[in-house]
């Protein structure tokens, strides 16, 4: 990939760009998505020039993840000026945010580094909104003479933003919509990808058919319906929506194998279906708490408390099920039920 | 548990305020909204801990223990016994 564009060589100092998303942009977006080479859709950080800029234009800062970049220099079609490319390894916005890359000491060393004060005549940055997690606005001011102005949470807003530098309430929520949550399933299944494969392909030799699609369905429901379904599945905890939604893809598997053996004892058939639940639904409500840290609402302490919770229903849960096949199986073999 | 994001460790003194506005401005969620003499604390049952108004609060008056909200981060510190969870470069990181 050649996504880590240098200019060094050229001598100067601001790298020329524009707002065209080419291709290969695309492409690189796309690779991103599905969490190939993770860390390497980056830019060079630094200071890039938009359109034809003069020391008077705006000054916008993003993070080094072509993503974050690419969607800020696009959304500025039209528009001349400076964006501030801080060194975040990497990493979107928010998340750097999260964990001080796109930060107060790396803002203020940028500045320095790139000779801003020489190059504009204002003393004003623009921050996107999510940066402030990791931004003293204050403290910049403080140590470097420039003062912060945050902007909309999300770059479509930039343009109606610039025509007053006043974000609507709106502008300043952030949001987790259906197309926010989709983009974010490819990378969610390169993560479950090998337990897939191995549980579906373990499964089907040890337990056939039905046994393989069951497991690989409740791991699917986990990462796929979860992120869908997200807003509308009942009760505020992921682990609890987890644990219904992977209930209700566990009973057409139960339901086929209670039909399926008519001659076998109740209790044995009961059995089945007990374990069968116990085991795709703690899978899939797993699967649901780990998907908290995609989304943009959940706190530490709130996640803590679930963990604390449910990590340990879901194992009893989990492990009561597969004692369960366990024995029915030896049952089956032995007894013939 | 009914809801585990019911309560937080945000935590605002308006006696410290000194009515700047930027933490209305700086929160993702709506949880600070512009008061006559003082910010108003008007959905605290909102705020997911980003630590953003407290870091930008010039006069000290917000308080939070700030961290990223993600079960994948924690149960892997919980597992290997390193200290508090952050997103990384690494391959199995929970931010995109």
């Amino acid at each position: 990939m050649s996504e880590y564009k240098t200019t060094a060589g050229t001598g100067d100092r601001i790298h020329p760009t524009t707002s065209t998303i080419t291709f290969a942009d695309h492409w690189g977006h796309f690779l991103a998505r599905w969490g190939y080479r993770r860390g390497e859709h980056r830019v060079e950080p630094g200071l890039y020039g938009l359109g034809n800029p003069s020391p008077d234009s705006p000054v916008f800062v993003t993070a080094n993840y072509t993503l974050s970049f690419d969607g800020l220099r696009s959304a500025l079609a039209g528009f001349d000026g400076y964006i501030l490319v801080l060194d975040t390894e990497g990493i979107n916005v928010w998340c750097a945010a999260g964990k001080g890359t796109f930060g107060t000491d790396e803002l203020v060393h940028r500045i320095e580094l790139t000779g801003l004060k020489e190059i504009v005549s204002h003393r004003t940055l623009i921050l996107p909104q999510l940066g402030a997690a990791g931004v003293s606005a204050h403290e910049v001011e403080k140590r470097s003479g420039f003062c912060i102005e945050y902007g909309p949470i999300r770059v479509a807003d930039l343009p109606k933003y610039l025509e007053t530098h006043e974000a609507t309430p709106e502008m300043r929520r952030v949001t987790f919509t259906l197309r926010d949550r989709l983009v974010l399933i490819p990378v969610e299944l390169t993560h479950v990808f090998p337990a897939l494969v191995i549980s579906g392909v373990g499964l089907f030799l040890l337990g056939g058919l039905l046994v393989s699609l069951a497991v690989v369905s409740a791991i699917l429901a986990g990462v796929v319906l979860f992120p869908i379904l997200l807003p509308w599945l009942p009760t505020p905890n992921f682990s609890t929506k987890g644990f219904i939604l992977g209930g209700a893809v566990a009973i057409p598997f139960v339901l086929t194998a209670f039909l399926g053996h008519p001659q076998g004892a109740w209790w044995v058939k009961a059995g089945w279906v007990l374990m069968g639940i116990l085991v795709l639904s703690s899978v899939t409500a797993f699967l649901a708490l780990n998907f908290t840290g995609s989304t943009p609402f959940t706190s530490r302490s709130g996640v803590r408390r679930e963990i604390f919770a449910y990590i340990p229903l879901m194992a009893v849960m989990f492990g009561t099920g597969l004692c369960m096949a366990v024995v029915f199986s030896l049952l089956r073999v032995w007894g013939g039920r | 548990m009914l809801n585990a994001y019911r309560s937080n460790t945000l935590q605002y003194d308006p006696e410290g305020c000194i009515n700047c506005g930027i933490c209305s401005v700086v929160c993702p969620h709506g949880v600070f909204a512009t008061g006559d003499g003082v910010a108003q604390l008007v959905s605290p049952q909102a705020c997911m801990e980003c630590g953003a108004c407290q870091l930008n609060c010039p006069a000290e008056a917000i308080q939070v223990e700030s961290g990223v909200g993600c079960a994948t981060a924690m149960i892997r510190a919980a597992l290997t016994g390193k200290k508090e969870p952050v997103c990384g470069t690494d391959s199995s990181s929970c931010c995109s």
